[in-house]
């Protein structure tokens, strides 16, 4: 039977709730509206917060001075091709151990999720020394293969706390109907895995996207993603609060709308299971 | 029942992933390892090609013998206790405050989580400048307007600037996870204990706090692990300037800014090693749950 709650009551929690609310989301807020003022205004005391002439200017500034789509360009390729190479190769791993368990399956699940805790400045020098005798060094393929590596094993948990809750009779129930093992796989387990491999595929872009130790160490100009083009602002040169705004906005928006769609899947995702 | 045959397939299924996070593991950490035990700075010609000195334990002594290895461990307890006590104390009060019945559940949470997704060179540098900037951050607008000397955060307040930065970053995090903990509470529980008269505080400490110790503990194993290797949120804003060299920054600049790489590597595996041993009890829990 659930509580009754006072109107009164559910008013205060309502009014304190989204103040708080406000205020942890304010710096994402001000960037936002920032990134539409212009660079006088972007500083003025008292701050403008709604009544200003809101300009795309610095959107456009950004754009033609740095080439923002290349940047871009690279965030996509590199957090998209890490999570597809990662989920290439976790699928059928994971798959084996939800469904053909051994005795081993749990050591093997939890020496992965071990590698995921090596620090990686304790590696950083051989990365780099391995990166440049491949010539990776700075390139997209490059920074796609480690961020696939350092992700992996998070790919692996979550597709197999999904799998693991795919019930096994299903299956022998197709197969007493005589399905044959394509068929099982084609259209009895694909349907029921697919939610389970696009929260994974969603909760990788965004780690994969925010990553900001390998992708500022291991680039340069070529292969950079969104991280280190921001990371470029961070001399500053005259009045560029408007313009940092709009590079910023332009970085974390696509992030954002994805996160939001994915944040239940993110309390699995990130605790391994352990929460769900 | 498994075939023999069941087996040996799903043993190749694994094999790819195995096999690469293994080379992943194994190549770099003896690269480490060996690099660690030789005199390496490839800026004064060493090379691996020419042969390295062996040093033995010497670079290990003098990365912790060196004048900035105590204040980077300071610095780096510093940053990952102060996060981990303001995410998990407004944690715990935002996730009972986001349990409670209200309108806009779903989009005050959405707001809450936000900062999670803002990538770290963005929340860096939008704190140092559009906040924390001494003349025109919004921060330094609001003492004035109090008629108060605004602050310079990141130069003479610097490490509870970087605190304040991380654990705007990870509140979220923690929120999400005991919001998702408190949710799986019995409410039955607590309407009995309401019904023989507990109070709401005692509600909390006695059935609250004990339900949600387990969801705790995996916070503070999983953000203990990620906040000890915090580098792009110091990268952008101080640079490690202003005692916010942490560990891993220290390591950082031993090895790519001065280049002495026998010494970072010597540091290199004290991380490892420190980051181990909150690994394993974070993997006890986890394999505790694997068996349920």
């Amino acid at each position: 039977m659930a509580r009754a709650v006072t109107t009164q009551r559910k008013t205060l929690n309502t009014v304190i709730a989204w103040g708080i609310g406000l205020l942890i989301f304010f710096p994402i807020l001000w960037t936002i509206l920032t990134s539409f003022k212009t660079e006088g205004q972007a500083i003025a005391d008292p701050p403008l917060f709604l009544f200003f002439d809101w300009t795309l200017e610095n959107y456009a500034v950004v754009q033609e001075r740095s080439d923002y789509m290349r940047f871009l360009w690279n965030s996509v390729i590199i957090a998209g091709g890490s999570t597809l190479l990662g989920i290439i190769i976790a699928v059928p791993a994971a798959w084996s151990m939800a469904f053909v368990p051994s005795k081993r399956t749990k050591d093997i699940l939890l020496w992965m999720l071990s590698t995921k805790m090596l620090p990686a400045v304790g590696v950083l020098y051989p990365i780099y020394l391995l990166f440049i005798s491949l010539g990776l060094l700075d390139t997209r393929i490059g920074l796609t293969i480690v961020l696939m590596l350092i992700n992996l094993p998070i790919i692996v948990w979550m597709l197999y706390t999904y799998f693991k809750e795919i019930p096994g009779e299903i299956l022998e129930a197709a197969r007493m109907d005589g399905a044959s093992l394509k068929e099982e796989i084609l259209y009895v387990l694909t349907p029921m895995a697919i939610p389970g491999i696009a929260s994974t595929v969603l909760l990788n872009i965004i780690l994969a996207w925010n990553e900001a130790f390998w992708t500022l160490n291991l680039t340069a100009a070529n292969a950079a993603p969104l991280t280190a083009f921001i990371a470029s602002y961070s001399s500053p040169e005259g009045l560029f609060f408007a313009k940092l705004s709009a590079a910023s906005t332009m970085a974390i928006a696509p992030i954002l709308i994805l996160g939001w769609f994915s944040q239940k899947q993110l309390v699995r995702g990130l605790t391994f299971g352990a929460v769900k | 029942m498994a075939t023999q045959q069941s087996r040996s397939a799903a043993r190749l299924m694994m094999a790819p992933a195995v096999v690469l996070l293994l080379g992943w593991m194994l190549v770099p950490l003896i690269m480490t390892l060996y690099f660690s035990f030789k005199k390496y700075l490839p800026l004064r010609g060493d090379s691996l090609e020419n042969g390295l000195q062996w040093v033995g334990f010497q670079n290990y002594i003098r990365f912790v013998s060196s004048s900035s290895f105590w204040p980077s461990v300071q610095t780096t307890l510093i940053i990952v206790g102060g996060v981990l006590v303001i995410t998990v104390v407004l944690g715990v009060l935002l996730a009972l405050l986001l349990d409670q019945p209200m309108w806009g559940q779903g989009v005050v949470r959405i707001l809450v989580i936000a900062p999670f997704f803002v990538m770290p060179t963005v929340s860096g540098l939008v704190w140092k400048n559009m906040f924390m900037d001494p003349i025109n951050g919004i921060l330094a607008h609001t003492w004035r307007f109090f008629g108060a000397e605004p602050l310079q955060w990141l130069s003479q307040h610097s490490l509870e600037s970087i605190v304040l930065i991380v654990s705007w970053q990870w509140l979220p995090f923690a929120t999400l996870i005991l919001l998702t903990a408190i949710q799986s509470l019995d409410s039955e529980q607590l309407e009995a204990a309401e019904m023989d008269g507990a109070s709401s505080l005692k509600r909390f400490w006695f059935i609250i706090l004990p339900h949600l110790s387990r969801a705790i503990t995996i916070v503070i194993l999983i953000q203990t692990i990620f906040l000890l290797s915090v580098f792009a949120e110091i990268f952008v804003t101080t640079a490690g300037a202003f005692g916010t060299k942490t560990l891993t920054y220290l390591i950082f600049q031993r090895v790519l800014e001065s280049q002495n790489v026998g010494l970072g590597s010597a540091g290199g595996v004290y991380a490892i090693i420190l980051a181990n041993i909150v690994a394993i009890f974070l993997m006890r829990i986890v394999g505790k749950n694997l068996d349920a």
